[in-house]
């Protein structure tokens, strides 16, 4: 059977969004995974950023991030599911997405005062 | 008390007939009765050796015991024509007739003798006051113990192209040493161990020979590129006293003009960057003095392009980030950039290493280098072969006036407009980079720890409007480096240690000017040898130090989160062997302890603003002060 292409199209960002939608994680314990597997060691303890890339608040989409830990492009160690398991990656996304946004630059007076 | 050196007495044949005495009357005892055992408790008994000395028969001869002009006193005189402010030294035997002319004959005064705890100390002191002063302090060690404990630093020395001039203490004349000790401290080529990394070195066996060598190795040290240098200052050139110092001559200092680059070749370069649409500066060792920081802006300006490292002023418009800029630059002009293949390339450190490149096809480089003057083989801190179209092999700020030149005869009417709207864009991209610079301050601005943009933030409100100078770390983009001497720079090799005594001797150098010298200090350079904190106190070098205070070696704990990670077995252990923890160090503690005033630790942002004010007043009344600051791993 064939399908318009237009139809395909639909069909595979359906699946690809099903697919990068974040699994249910416990943030709390997403929290601590960060700190005892020396995540925030490069990212900064409320992925602010540091030797490695600020990642919080707002992470970049779960497919996106579960792929880079597992297969990093660039300088990141990859951290396989041997080391942290699916569901352990799963809460640490969910800790990342508890984090909140800073304040507004322009809101602190240190910041604006050159 | 002097030493009995028969033999050199009669090498140099000036003290004859007065070399026999109580000490040969000594030696004369046989050895059964000189080892005759104490009592164990009371006053000690004279051994048989002091009794026969004080009651034997009185010589007719008159030894001579003193001396009016040792030869360390020409040595302060050499020392004294070569315009040291200062020598460093952990006292030393091998060298102490040239530490006694020096505070009694010199008046401890240019030089003046800094009390050091380490010799590595001495020498990352020496570092720090030649970045900032622009001309070498001397320093003294032991041949052997000491300049072991100074190689390291004498390693960044090298490695950063900074002028270091070290005298060694030393007796080459194996008859002429004490028993024990001495011969510990003597070498017969003393100077090998670090002729490696240093630039020049010699043993002079006379003085008008020290006295040459001393001249000729300060002008090496100075003449770029610069670096450490070694003379051994021979302790019985140094004892033995000088028969007529009207034959003495101190040589006249004439330093070496630095080589400024071929005019044909900077002419090939002028005529590639007035021509190119995207050209790039890279100036990172290149600007030592004000006079070449107004020439890097003046070429930036004539050029209108970026300037993306090196000593240059952050607020101004061409001041950017390399990255985008680098990518896309069709011609990139190195000015004494040591790693430029590493700034035009990017290593990926995974299992297997690769490489690629961050610059177009067809890029032209240049590079207008120093280092391709002077260049040795075994430590490998030349780093990577770089392909570059053109090369001058000169100092680059000597280069930068006839470059400045070169490029302002070549730029037409219409070649200006087209440079002023590469301009406008630029300064438009500087405006936007220094937004996101604040915004990503914002980021973990209330943690704990205390992020380092919070404390940079911070502290930059407190110099701020003050004549400041970083002598250690960096701040951030948002600080306002407005002239050369606000930053100092780093270690030339890395070698952790250096941070702490590198930041006491810029401040030294500063200290003159009246300037509030400030330095961000990490946790484990610190423990290598904090006692440069006492040194701090007891010269009275105000330095506001700084802790970045990470509780690790951070840096290897990511290294060895990359091994564990490759080699899949959890990163849980990373933390062993890597990080300074249980028990913390309360540095505060540790800072008060050696003198110095002492603040924290401070883990909640909020108190550090208070605490670096309650510091500052401190330093202000010219004192030391630490604020332990404790904070986010980077």
């Amino acid at each position: 059977m064939k399908f318009p292409i237009s139809t395909l199209t639909v069909l595979a960002t359906i699946s690809s969004v099903l697919w990068a939608q974040a699994p249910k994680g416990d943030a709390k314990n997403g929290q601590k995974l960060f700190e005892n597997y020396g995540c925030y060691q490069c990212h900064g303890h409320v992925g602010q950023g540091g030797a490695g890339a600020r990642i919080a608040p707002k992470p970049i989409p779960w497919a996106a991030f579960s792929r880079y830990v597992r297969q990093p492009a660039d300088q990141m160690p990859p951290y396989t599911a041997k080391v942290v398991p699916d569901r352990e990656l799963a809460d640490i996304y969910a800790y990342l997405e508890t984090i909140p946004a800073p304040p507004p630059a322009k809101s602190v007076p240190l910041l604006n005062n050159q | 008390m002097a030493k009995s050196r028969t033999n050199s007495v009669g090498r140099r044949g000036f003290l004859k007939g007065a070399a026999a005495g109580a000490a040969a009357m000594v030696a004369n005892v046989p050895e059964a009765v000189a080892q005759q055992p104490q009592p164990a408790r009371g006053a000690p008994v004279p051994s048989a050796g002091a009794i026969a000395a004080e009651t034997g028969d009185v010589s007719t001869h008159v030894e001579v015991l003193t001396a009016d002009h040792p030869g360390s006193d020409y040595m302060v005189d050499v020392l004294k024509s070569l315009g040291f402010e200062y020598i460093a030294a952990n006292p030393g035997s091998s060298f102490r007739a040239l530490h006694e002319s020096l505070i009694n004959y010199g008046g401890n005064k240019s030089p003046e003798l800094l009390t050091c705890c380490h010799e590595e100390s001495s020498v990352a002191m020496a570092d720090g006051y030649a970045k900032v002063e622009g001309r070498p302090m001397a320093v003294m060690a032991h041949s052997t113990v000491g300049l072991q404990h100074a190689s390291m630093a004498i390693y960044n020395a090298y490695a950063g192209r900074v002028p270091v001039f070290i005298l060694l203490g030393n007796t080459i004349d194996a008859a002429a040493r004490r028993p024990g000790v001495e011969w510990y401290h003597s070498a017969q080529d003393a100077a090998a161990m670090v002729r490696d990394y240093t630039k020049w070195d010699d043993l002079p066996i006379s003085l008008t020979h020290f006295g040459e060598s001393a001249v000729r190795a300060y002008k090496f040290a100075m003449t770029p590129p610069g670096g450490p240098v070694v003379i051994v200052a021979d302790s019985d050139l140094q004892e033995t006293p000088v028969p007529d110092k009207t034959k003495l001559h101190v040589p006249k200092l004439t330093p070496a003009s630095p080589p400024a680059g071929d005019p044909v070749a900077v002419a090939q370069v002028a005529k590639m960057l007035v021509a190119a649409e995207n050209p790039v500066i890279m100036a990172d060792r290149a600007i030592r003095s004000e006079a070449g920081w107004k020439l890097l802006v003046e070429l930036a300006e004539t050029l209108q392009a970026p300037v993306v490292s090196g000593k240059f002023p952050t607020q101004h418009p061409l001041s950017q980030g390399g990255g985008r800029l680098v990518a896309n630059a069709d011609v990139i002009l190195g000015l004494e950039v040591p790693d430029l293949w590493g700034t035009i390339n990017n290593y990926r450190d995974q299992l297997e290493r690769s490489s690629r490149s961050l610059i177009k096809p067809g890029t032209k480089v240049v590079s207008i280098s120093a280092e391709d003057l002077f260049m040795k083989s075994n430590y490998q801190d030349f780093q990577r072969y770089t392909e570059v179209d053109v090369a001058i092999a000169a100092d680059a700020e000597a280069t930068l006036p006839s470059l400045v030149e070169a490029c302002k005869r070549l730029i037409t009417a219409d070649r200006r407009r087209a440079l002023d709207d590469r301009g406008k864009k630029l300064a438009a991209a500087h405006a936007q980079g220094l937004e996101q610079a604040r915004t990503q301050a914002t980021y973990a601005w209330d943690a704990s720890p205390i992020s380092t943009a919070r404390l940079a933030a911070e502290l930059w409100d407190v110099v701020k409007g003050k004549d400041w100078a970083m002598v250690g770390g960096g701040g951030s983009r948002l600080w306002n480096i407005d002239t050369h001497y606000r930053i100092m720079g780093g270690g030339g090799a890395a070698g952790v240690g250096y941070g702490a005594p590198a930041s006491v001797g810029g401040a030294l150098a500063h200290r003159k000017h009246g300037r509030l010298c400030v330095a961000i200090q990490n946790d484990g350079d610190l423990m290598y040898a904090p006692g440069v904190l006492w040194t701090a106190a007891h010269h009275k070098i105000p330095l506001l130090s700084v802790m970045h205070n990470n509780r690790a070696y951070h840096q290897e704990v990511m290294h060895i989160q990359r091994m564990a990670n490759r080699h899949q077995r959890g990163i849980t252990n990373a933390a062993i062997g890597t990080t300074i923890t249980d028990p913390n160090i309360d540095y505060a503690t540790v800072a008060r302890g050696l003198g110095v005033h002492g603040e924290g630790p401070i883990s909640n942002p909020n108190d550090l603003g208070p605490a670096l004010r309650r510091a500052l007043a401190t330093v202000e009344k010219g004192e030391p002060a630490l604020v332990d600051v404790v904070t986010q791993p980077r």
